[in-house]
C-alpha cells in the first residue's frame, strides 16, 4: 500500500521533510513506527501521536489510510 | 437563529484587537443576544533557563485541525444555548504581547457562555493539532507544550 506520511513540528526537525510517501507492505501503525525508527533514529526519544486520515489512532491499529501524521504535543492557544 | 456555518479559523499572524472590537460591534443586530464571553490567549514571555520567549511561530496540521475545530463547534452547540460562535487562531509569528486566540461566545443569558467558553478553550488545548515553536530572544528555540 502507498502511503503519505506528514511530520509536523519538532518531529519534521528530526526527519527534516514535512512528508514523505513511501510502499507500506506490513499491517499495523506499530510496524510502520518500527520502519520510521530506524529510519530516524532521534525519533524514538520524543513524544508524539499518530493520526490516520486526520483521526488519531494507537500502535495496535490496523493501516487502512492513505495519510499517516506524526503529530507532536499539541500548543494551541 | 443559530449561526451554525463552519468559517475558517486560521489567520495569518496576530489577531489585532480592531478586529476583536468589529467582531463585538457586528453583534450590536442580534438583539436576541443577552451576554457575551470573551477569551484571548497572549504570548506569554516565557523565561525558561535565563532565556526569554519573544515570539511563539504557530504550525498546524490543517486538516485535521479544521475538522477538529468544527467538531468542537458542533459540540458546544449542542451542550449550550449558543446563539453563536467565533474561533480564530493564529498560524506563522505572533510576539510576545500579542493575541494567539480569540474565542467570542454569545447566548441569552450569562451563565451559558461562561461554561461555553471554558469548554471551548479547553477543548481547543486538548485535542487541536496545533504546534508552537518558542522563539527566544537569542533566535534558539524550543518546541511549546499545552499542560
Amino acid at each position: 500500500m502507498f502511503i503519505t506520511i506528514k511530520y509536523f513540528g519538532q518531529i519534521a526537525e528530526i526527519t527534516k521533510q514535512n512528508e514523505e510517501s513511501m510502499e507500506f507492505s506490513g499491517r499495523l501503525v506499530s510496524e510502520l513506527l518500527d520502519i520510521l525508527y530506524s529510519k530516524y533514529d532521534a525519533l524514538k526519544s520524543k513524544d508524539f501521536q499518530v493520526a490516520q486520515n486526520q483521526e488519531l489512532v494507537f500502535d495496535n491499529t490496523e493501516i487502512t489510510g492513505s495519510e499517516i501524521a506524526l503529530l507532536p504535543p499539541f500548543a494551541g492557544g | 437563529m443559530n449561526n451554525k456555518k463552519p468559517k475558517s479559523v486560521f489567520k495569518e499572524g496576530a489577531i489585532n484587537s480592531e478586529f476583536i472590537g468589529n467582531s463585538i460591534y457586528k453583534h450590536q443586530t442580534k438583539t436576541s443576544i443577552g451576554a457575551h464571553n470573551i477569551f484571548l490567549g497572549q504570548v506569554r514571555a516565557d523565561v525558561i533557563d535565563g532565556k526569554t520567549v519573544s515570539a511563539i511561530e504557530y504550525t498546524a496540521y490543517e486538516d485535521m485541525a479544521n475538522s477538529k475545530f468544527y467538531e468542537i463547534r458542533e459540540s458546544a452547540f449542542e451542550k449550550f444555548d449558543l446563539t453563536c460562535m467565533h474561533i480564530y487562531h493564529s498560524l506563522g509569528k505572533v510576539s510576545t504581547g500579542e493575541i494567539c486566540l480569540f474565542v467570542f461566545v454569545s447566548s441569552p443569558r450569562r451563565k451559558v457562555v461562561f461554561e461555553a467558553l471554558e469548554y471551548i478553550v479547553e477543548a481547543i488545548k486538548a485535542d487541536v493539532p496545533v504546534f508552537g515553536k518558542e522563539i527566544f530572544e537569542d533566535e534558539t528555540h524550543q518546541w511549546k507544550q499545552n499542560t
